[in-house]
């Protein structure tokens, strides 16, 4: 199991801050949907790369973001 | 697994009315946080301004109310000493703590009142549409000031930590940013003192945050905090002004 991150796509402004902040580069806003608000959600593409920092969740204006370490 | 991170319950479940990357939001974090890790949620009331922060008491999980622009140390003051066993902070834009409620907040500080100040310096109008504010930097163009603020027009940009240090009855003043995480974890700290300085009484605790208002700057959320790393931080230097209150 790796760990987890889940974005609640409701919550989230696509304001990139949690991307840009990552260090394993692993967040990107999805280009292929828009969320209830109209904004592309942030979304994660490698999760088997998470090292569980919580980096971006710490970073995310909007509470977004929940960070989960594989114990 | 192991929570690392989640959503603090001491913000209610409202969506945040504040723009893409605005850094309103993280500070709300860092607040409730802190009010849940000191344990004060349930006997803390905020003290929300007039600003893009007016609703904030509809963000926090704790009792709150709205004052008149600027008046909010005012009405803190009054609270307080009114509910002395009640936790009590005010939350303040730059518009609000530094033009219009310039007085309130030194007169705040010259009584002692034990309040805890939580001042959010984006160095603009954000709500009302990007307008030039007193912490406007220099050349800063904003919707009133389209060729960039004058020092011959406005003087210079309100160094408000600096000019509240010296009053005697300010207990802590600290300026701190959050465009980072490194610095987001110092706010946390920043935050807490100021709030550990009110549970024990000793009186007045001011955090500045140096803070970025995408909107009102018109960059995108990342390049906002660029500004405040390059722009802003030259001008108003990081760091403990003032902390008479010693270990909590
Ligand atoms: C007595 C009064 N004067 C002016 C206004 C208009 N007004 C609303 S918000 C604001 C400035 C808010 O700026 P700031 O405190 O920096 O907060 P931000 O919106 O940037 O978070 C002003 C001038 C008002 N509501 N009431
Ligand atoms: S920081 Fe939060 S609101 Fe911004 S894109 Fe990431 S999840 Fe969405
Ligand atoms: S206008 Fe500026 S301060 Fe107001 S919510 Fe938008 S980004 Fe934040």
């Amino acid at each position: 199991m790796a760990n987890l991150v889940t974005i609640t796509e409701s919550m989230c402004k696509g304001c990139a801050l949690c991307a840009d902040a990552c260090p394993k580069n692993i967040l990107e806003m999805a280009k292929d949907r828009v969320n209830n608000k109209g904004y592309h959600p942030a979304t994660c593409i490698n999760m088997a790369a998470c090292t569980a920092c919580a980096i971006c969740a710490k970073m995310c204006p909007d509470s977004a973001i929940r960070v989960e370490r594989d114990a | 697994m192991a929570v690392v991170y989640e959503k603090s319950r001491g913000l209610t479940d409202n969506p945040l009315t504040y723009c893409p990357g605005c850094s309103h939001g993280i500070v709300h974090k860092l607040v409730a946080e802190t009010l849940v890790e000191l344990d004060i949620l349930e006997k803390t009331i905020a003290v929300a301004p007039v600003g893009c922060s007016v609703l904030a008491y509809e963000f926090f999980n704790c009792d709150g109310i709205q004052a008149a622009h600027g008046r909010a140390p005012a009405v803190a003051a009054g609270i307080k000493r009114t509910n002395t066993d009640k936790i009590v902070f005010t939350y303040q834009g730059d518009g609000d703590l530094a033009s219009i409620g310039t007085a309130e907040i030194i007169h705040s500080a010259h009584r002692g009142d034990n309040i805890t100040v939580i001042f959010i310096n984006n160095a603009i109008y954000g709500m009302t549409g990007g307008q030039m504010a007193p912490t406007t930097l220099i050349g800063q163009k904003t919707s009133t000031s389209p060729y960039g603020r004058k020092e011959e027009q406005a003087g210079r940009p309100l160094l408000v930590s600096e000019m509240m240090a010296p009053i005697p009855n300010a207990v802590y003043i600290e300026r701190t940013s959050v465009h980072d995480v490194a610095n987001i974890n110092k706010t946390k700290k920043a935050i807490k003192k100021a709030f550990e300085n009110q549970i024990n009484n000793k009186g007045f605790s001011m955090v500045e945050i140096l803070a970025s208002c995408p909107i009102g700057w018109n960059v995108s959320p990342v390049d906002g905090n660029k500004f405040i790393k390059e722009g802003l931080m030259p001008y108003y230097p990081l760091g403990v002004y003032k902390d008479e209150g010693g270990e909590n």
